[in-house]
């Protein structure tokens, strides 16, 4: 697609995720949560994949289905070949070293009770059949990996700061040589200094062991200088994909438009002259998504035909996705 | 600095401190700024730099203990807040200064309709009579733009989306016309696009009303688009503060240039790599001694770790305490 040379590690196709909402007292599902709603994308070896959208969205969501933390509604997630949507339980946790995850609160993902050697090992003790000694080892290659200093190891999560227990958690996706990490907004709760401290730490990292990251942000400009390529998100679908210049310089969506439109610019002198695309109204709730496309309702240039039908996702220019009726 | 005869808000040493089981934390340490009518003040720093808490100092919001005011005085308006009765303290909060918190979730009452919140101020300062009062909300609720306003005043705060909430917030704190209005990270927790809407609204809210703003945040980005000044802080002290195109075109203080250059921008072409400030904001359990930026300064000498740098003017709209002359290229003259 875009390069030849490259082959996709993970490749989502059609997936879904409802989540049923239950009522009354025989607990009878009247309805579903459609938290995505059949989506499709592949990430490729040693790329950066930035999904993007705001609160509620269902990036998140798409993040966790990626590795199975849901059991999925519908569609297949083939990582580096193998369909994880079907795999048993015992064979899904085989292939459970190969993923990992980076959460988005470094405080609530980490165990208060654990020290931090104790943290970044578990997953060898569950995976791995090592010794103490080399355990200890491991673990001291991991900390210095990730900027730690060994004689912490000792030492438990609230001892640390924000950004030093970020990388306490993304020593712990390191332990067992995962080929792929979902990154679910790893910098969200970190203050802008440590915030550049993070993401070149990620960069790093994934040149030094040729990870592959979906990096999901609501940063839109921390997500165009990680990402090789971007995914927007609303309301379930997937709206525009393209590679990361491209989109940021060329939005075809009117979505992308508005949402890149909407970042502040850090320079006053241009405060006054951007041209800006101020939505209306919110996103509609995901229980209950407008007819055609779900943008309709807040789009500035929709037109009755966005109101019936659903526009095809489709490839506009070369490995260049968007769904819109009038995108020529 | 500029002349300060018509200022509404001044705010001059202003020293907060908590007494914890650990120890003392010097949260807020000589703060002095001060706010003229119709003007929009931006304070940018990171958690922990004492921004929220200088604010809620100026008010007395803080629970004391364990927080103290330590010294510094609080004029407003041409009276000493520090000195006035609680009574009076009463008519100013919520009265005369208006305050937006950071989350419009957690800071309107559940079990009260919004109708019901935007009222309180109203009776209680305005004194208006509950026709009066429902007559104005709805018209506040019409100002910040929610639809139907009348009909919306019945609802819980749980039947608004978030952006709406925080308009609703905004609506409560300019319920009684207030000179200033303090406004703490108000669009933080919200998404981009609401965002962008927020700040349209209060643009739009300051040519019609006219009152001065305090806007605190950790964002860059929305300071550059709405604010007249900025005052940058680090470790409970204002490090910079200029005129906003001043501030952004010609930074001073090594953590105001850092903190701009860790940006990244979207309009232009992609860094390789990210400038990052190394290591960790300092711990405040001691007045400062020394430049509290020192240990992660590229620029500090000798004098940083002995001597903690007073402002000083660059131009007349723009001050910084540094002992580091930026234009020169040097430590400036002892």
């Amino acid at each position: 697609m875009l390069d030849d040379k490259k082959k996709p590690l993970v490749q989502v196709r059609n997936l879904k995720m409802h989540f049923p909402i239950h009522r009354g007292i025989l607990k009878r599902q009247v309805g579903a949560v459609k938290a995505v709603d059949g989506i499709s994308f592949d990430i490729f070896e040693g790329e950066t994949l930035g999904l993007v959208g705001e609160s509620g969205c269902g990036k998140s969501t798409v993040g966790r289905c990626v590795l199975r933390l849901y059991e999925v509604t519908d569609g297949s997630i083939e990582i580096d070949g193998t369909d994880i949507a079907t795999l048993s339980g015992e064979e899904l946790r085989a292939k459970r070293p190969e993923m990992q995850m980076i959460f988005q609160d470094p405080q609530a993902s980490l165990n208060p009770r654990m020290t931090v050697g104790s943290i970044i090992s578990e997953p060898l003790d569950e995976h791995r059949k090592m010794t103490k000694t080399e355990k200890r080892e491991k673990v001291g290659e991991l900390m210095d990996a990730v900027g730690l200093a060994r004689r912490f190891a000792d030492r438990y999560p609230h001892e640390f700061s924000g950004g030093q227990r970020q990388r306490i958690g993304i020593a712990r996706a390191l332990a067992l040589n995962p080929k792929f990490i979902v990154c679910d907004e790893p910098i969200a709760a970190l203050d802008v200094s440590i915030q550049a401290q993070v993401v070149n730490l990620l960069e790093d990292l994934q040149e030094k062991y040729g990870l592959t990251y979906l990096f999901i942000s609501h940063d839109l400009s921390m997500v165009r200088h990680l990402a090789t390529r971007v995914a927007v998100m609303y309301l379930g679908r997937l709206v525009e994909l393209g590679d990361s210049e491209t989109l940021y310089m060329n939005p075809k969506h009117p979505y992308t438009q508005a949402l890149l439109s909407a970042v502040p610019h850090p320079d006053p002198a241009q405060a006054g002259n951007i041209d800006r695309v101020i939505l209306e109204g919110d996103v509609p709730s995901p229980a209950n998504p407008p007819p055609g496309c779900t943008f309709s309702t807040r789009c500035p240039q929709a037109q009755s035909i966005c109101k019936q039908d659903s526009p095809e996702w489709r490839e506009i220019g070369e490995g260049h996705f968007a769904a819109c009726h009038f995108i020529e | 600095m500029e002349d300060q005869s018509a200022t509404v808000l001044d705010v001059a040493n202003l020293k907060t401190v908590f007494n914890t089981r650990d120890g003392e934390v010097h949260a807020v340490n000589d703060v002095s700024f001060h706010l003229k009518p119709g003007e929009l003040l931006g304070i940018v720093g990171e958690s922990g730099s004492g921004k929220s808490v200088t604010m809620m100092s100026l008010l007395k919001l803080l629970p004391m203990p364990p927080a103290e005011i330590r010294g510094g005085s609080i004029t407003f308006d041409g009276r000493d807040i520090r000195a006035v009765s609680d009574e009076e303290l009463r008519k100013i909060r919520g009265g005369e200064i208006g305050f937006i918190f950071q989350d419009p979730m957690t800071s309107l009452n559940p079990v009260f309709t919004v109708g019901f919140q935007l009222m309180e101020p109203l009776r209680v300062h305005m004194g208006m009579s509950k026709k009066q009062a429902r007559a104005r909300a709805a018209e506040l609720l019409e100002l910040v733009g929610i639809p139907d306003a009348p009909a919306r005043l019945k609802d819980f705060p749980h039947q608004f989306s978030g952006g709406m909430r925080q308009r609703v917030m905004i609506a409560i704190a300019l319920a009684c016309d207030p000179k200033v209005l303090i406004a703490d990270e108000p669009t933080t927790a919200l998404d981009v696009t609401i965002q962008a809407q927020i700040l349209e609204l209060v643009k739009e809210l300051r040519q019609k009303l006219g009152m001065a703003i305090i806007w605190i945040t950790h964002d860059l980005g929305v300071i550059a688009e709405i604010a007249d000044r900025v005052a940058v802080m680090y470790a409970g002290q204002i490090v910079e503060h200029a005129e906003v195109k001043e501030l952004f075109a010609n930074p001073q203080h090594p953590y105001t240039r850092a903190l701009l250059e860790t940006l990244p921008r979207m309009g232009e072409a992609r860094a390789k790599r990210l400038p990052s400030i190394e290591g960790q904001p300092p711990n405040l359990d001691h007045a400062p001694t020394h430049c509290e930026f020192a240990p992660r300064c590229k620029h500090a000498f000798d004098r940083c770790r002995v001597e903690n740098p007073q402002r000083r003017d660059v131009t007349p709209v723009h001050d910084v305490a540094c002992f580091w002359d930026t234009n020169a290229g040097g430590p400036i003259d002892a």
